[in-house]
C-alpha cells in the first residue's frame, strides 16, 4: 500500500518534471502568426484628409501611423488644405501610383464619389472616414450622424421643454456635407415628435467661428426669448458660445466634435452645455483594424461593404472627469 | 480736372450709399426686429473687423498699391500669438512677437515694391502664400489655435463692452478715425494721395516715394494684426485657413465699393464705413430671414455687380480713365 503511495508519488513527480522540460524545450508556435506580419509588410496605405491640422486628422493619422510603424507598412498623407480640387487631385495620382489600402475624409458627399469607385477598380481597398461620399466603399468609419443629430436634438429639448419659449436656432456647418445632411436628418427626426420647439433659425456658419458669432448674435436679437442653440461642431461653435456669453442670456448650446481637450475646457467652463463627441482616437483604433482586416482577408476590393459606427460619448457637468477627453497637442509633442 | 475727379468719385459713394440706405428702409418695414438698437449694434460688430481691414486696405489702395498678404497677416500674426501664449510665453511677450512677425512682413512687403519694384500685385501675392506657408510650417503646427486661459486678461480686446458699446465697433471707429486723419491732415498722408495720382510727378516733386510705399505697407501690417487679435479674442480661438479664405475678396469689395478706385489717388475713409455698412446691412437682414447660405452668396454677388453696372452707367469711363487702367 504505501510501496504503491510513494510510487504514485514519485510517477507524478516524474510526469510534472517531465512536462516542464518539455514546456520550457519548444514553445508552441502559433501557425498564423507568420501569415498575419506577412499580410502588412511593405503595404502603403495612403490618407487623404480634409486637411490635416486638426484634431480630427492629426489624431487619426497619429494613430494609423502607430500601427503602420509596428506591422512595417508605409502611411503616405496627401494633405489637399480644405481644396476639395486638389485632393481630387491627389485621389486622381494616387490611384496610379497603386497604394493598397486608400484612406479618404470627403469634404462632401459628391465630389469624390467617382474616384473612389475608380479606386477599387484599380485594386486599392477605399476606406471612408468619418464624412462619406455617395459611393459606398469597402468600409466606412466614423459617427453615426443621425444618432449624433438626435443626441443634440434630445439635449436641447431637456434645456428647453415647458416652461421655456421652446424657440431653437440650428447652426450648419457646411449643407452639402456627408456629416451636416445626417445630422439634420437626425434633429428633424427628434423635431417632428416635439411640436412644443420652434426652429425659429437654420443657418450655416461655413465651419468658421466669426461667422457662426456674427449669425448667432443676429439671431439673438432677433428673438430674446431664444432658449437653445443646436451647433454642428464645436470648433467653430466657438463663436456662437461667444455670441452667447455677450447676451449674457441663460442660452443652452449642444454641440458635437471630436471630444478634444478644448470640449471638455468649454464643458467645464459653461461655454458648451452639452457635446455629442465621437472619439477620435477610437476611430483611429476602428480605421486600423479595417485596414488590418482588408489586408488579412484577401478579398477583393469593394466586396466588403461594412460599416462601422463610432459610439457616442456625452462630454457634459456630469459625465466630466480628467482624462475624458484627448489633447491634439500632446500628439505634436 | 480736379472738381471732374471728385464728382465721378463722390457720385460711386452716393450709389452705394444709396444702396444701403434703401436696403436699410426695406429690411426696417419688412423685417421684424431689424430697426431696434440691439440689432444694429449686432450689425456694425459682424462687420467691424472687415472694415478695419478695409482702412489698412484703403491706405494702400489711394497709394496706387495693392496688399493682398493683409488677410494672411491678420490670420496668421493673431494665430502666433495665441499659440505662443498657450506655449507659456507671457502675454505681453507673445502680443509683441506676434506684432514683430506682421511688421516684418510689411517692411518686406514694401520694399519689394517701394526697392525691388516688383508690382504690388504679384509681390504681395506671394508674400500671402509664403506667410501662411511659413507660419504653418514653422511655428504654427495647428490649424485651429484656441485661445488659453492665461489669455483671459486680453480677452476684453474683442469680446468687452466699453459704456455699452462692442470693443470691436470702438476699434473701428478709433482706426477708422486715425487713419482719416492721417491721410488727410499728416504731410505724408497727402504724398500717398499724390503717388497715388501720379508716381512720376510726385517723385520729381521730391516727395519720398519709396519710404512712403514702405510705410504704407507697414500700416497695413500693423492694422491686420489689430484686427486679427480682436477677432481671435473675440471667438477665443483663430483658424489659420481664413488666410486661404475669400476674406481677401470681400476686403477689396468693401474698399472698391464704396468708391476708392483700384487706379489710386482718390477717397477716402469715409468710402470704407460706407461700403462695410453696405456689405453689413445685407449680412444682418439675410441672416433674419433665414436665407440659406448658397442663396445669400448668390444675392449677395448680384446686388454688389448692381452696384458697379449702376455706376458705369452714370459714370462711363472716359479716354483717361481707360488708358490709366485699374491697379
Amino acid at each position: 500500500m504505501r510501496k504503491r503511495n510513494i510510487a504514485a508519488a514519485l510517477g507524478f513527480v516524474f510526469a510534472l518534471t517531465g512536462m516542464t522540460v518539455h514546456a520550457m524545450a519548444d514553445g508552441i508556435d502559433d501557425p498564423r502568426r507568420a501569415d498575419y506580419f506577412k499580410a502588412f509588410a511593405g503595404k502603403t496605405i495612403a490618407f487623404v484628409p480634409v486637411t490635416m491640422g486638426i484634431d480630427l486628422t492629426e489624431g487619426w493619422a497619429s494613430v494609423m501611423k502607430k500601427q503602420a510603424d509596428r506591422l512595417g507598412m508605409k502611411l503616405e498623407i496627401r494633405d489637399p488644405h480644405f481644396s476639395a480640387d486638389a485632393g481630387a487631385q491627389a485621389i486622381t495620382s494616387l490611384i496610379a501610383e497603386k497604394p493598397d489600402v486608400l484612406v479618404v475624409h470627403n469634404p462632401d458627399v459628391q465630389s469624390y464619389a467617382r474616384l473612389l469607385k475608380r479606386a477599387e477598380e484599380a485594386g486599392i481597398h477605399v476606406i471612408q472616414i468619418n464624412m462619406r461620399s455617395n459611393y459606398n466603399s469597402d468600409v466606412y468609419v466614423g459617427a453615426d450622424w443621425i444618432g449624433i443629430g438626435e443626441g443634440e436634438a434630445q439635449g436641447i429639448i431637456d434645456k428647453c421643454g415647458a416652461g421655456t419659449s421652446g424657440k431653437v436656432a440650428v447652426l450648419q456647418g457646411q449643407p452639402t456635407s456627408g456629416s451636416d445632411s445626417g445630422m439634420m436628418k437626425g434633429v428633424e427626426n427628434v423635431f417632428t415628435k416635439h411640436p412644443e420647439i420652434k426652429m425659429v433659425a437654420n443657418l450655416a456658419g461655413e465651419w468658421d467661428a466669426t461667422k457662426a458669432h456674427s449669425i448667432v448674435s443676429t439671431v439673438i436679437q432677433q428673438n430674446p426669448d431664444l432658449c437653445g442653440v443646436v451647433g454642428f461642431w464645436d470648433v467653430m461653435d466657438l463663436g456662437a458660445a461667444a455670441a452667447i456669453k455677450e447676451s449674457g442670456k441663460p442660452i443652452a448650446l449642444v454641440t458635437s466634435g471630436g471630444g478634444e481637450q478644448m470640449a471638455c475646457d468649454n464643458v467645464a467652463k459653461g461655454a458648451f452645455d452639452k457635446e455629442i463627441a465621437y472619439q477620435v482616437m477610437d476611430q483611429g483604433r476602428d480605421l486600423n483594424d479595417m485596414i488590418a482586416t482588408v489586408l488579412e482577408s484577401g478579398l477583393p476590393p469593394g466586396s466588403l461593404k461594412a460599416v462601422v459606427y463610432s459610439p457616442q460619448l456625452i462630454i457634459s457637468k456630469e459625465t466630466l472627469r480628467p482624462g475624458l477627453c484627448w489633447s491634439a497637442s500632446e500628439l505634436k509633442k | 480736372m480736379l472738381g471732374r475727379i471728385r464728382s465721378l468719385a463722390v457720385s460711386q459713394e452716393k450709389i452705394v450709399l444709396l444702396t444701403a440706405i434703401a436696403l436699410f428702409c426695406v429690411f426696417s418695414i419688412f423685417l421684424n426686429g431689424f430697426l431696434t438698437s440691439g440689432n444694429l449694434v449686432t450689425l456694425v460688430r459682424g462687420v467691424a473687423t472687415l472694415g478695419i481691414l478695409g482702412v489698412g486696405m484703403a491706405i494702400v489702395v489711394i497709394g496706387r498699391g495693392v496688399d493682398l498678404t493683409i488677410v494672411a497677416i491678420y490670420a496668421m500674426s493673431a494665430a502666433w500669438t495665441l499659440h505662443l501664449a498657450s506655449l507659456g510665453v507671457s502675454i505681453p511677450a507673445a502680443l509683441l512677437l506676434g506684432f514683430l512677425l506682421a511688421l516684418t512682413v510689411g517692411v518686406i512687403n514694401g520694399v519689394l515694391i517701394a526697392y525691388v519694384e516688383i508690382p504690388a500685385l504679384f509681390a504681395t501675392l506671394g508674400m500671402a502664400s509664403l506667410v501662411y506657408g511659413f507660419v504653418r510650417f514653422a511655428l504654427v503646427p495647428l490649424y485651429v489655435v484656441y485661445m488659453p486661459p492665461s489669455a483671459n486678461d486680453i480677452a476684453w480686446i474683442g469680446g468687452g463692452f466699453v459704456w455699452g458699446a462692442p470693443t470691436p465697433i470702438l476699434f473701428f471707429a478709433l482706426i477708422a478715425l486715425l487713419g482719416f486723419a492721417f491721410l488727410r491732415f499728416t504731410k505724408v498722408g497727402r504724398f500717398i494721395y499724390a503717388i497715388g495720382d501720379n508716381f512720376a510727378a510726385a517723385r520729381i516733386s521730391g516727395a519720398p516715394v519709396r519710404p512712403t510705399i514702405v510705410l504704407q505697407y507697414v500700416l497695413s501690417a500693423s492694422i491686420a494684426y489689430v484686427a486679427g487679435m480682436i477677432t481671435a479674442t473675440a471667438v477665443a480661438s483663430m483658424n489659420t485657413n481664413v488666410a486661404n479664405s475669400s476674406l481677401i475678396y470681400d476686403v477689396i469689395l468693401v474698399v472698391v465699393l464704396g468708391g476708392i478706385g483700384l487706379s489710386g489717388g482718390r477717397g477716402g475713409i469715409r468710402n470704407v464705413i460706407v461700403g462695410t455698412l453696405l456689405i453689413g446691412i445685407l449680412l444682418n437682414g439675410m441672416t433674419i430671414m433665414n436665407i440659406q447660405y448658397t442663396l445669400q452668396n448668390v444675392i449677395r454677388s448680384l446686388i454688389l455687380l448692381a452696384a458697379i453696372v449702376l455706376d458705369s452707367l452714370i459714370n462711363p469711363r472716359d479716354e483717361q480713365t481707360a488708358q490709366q487702367g485699374d491697379i
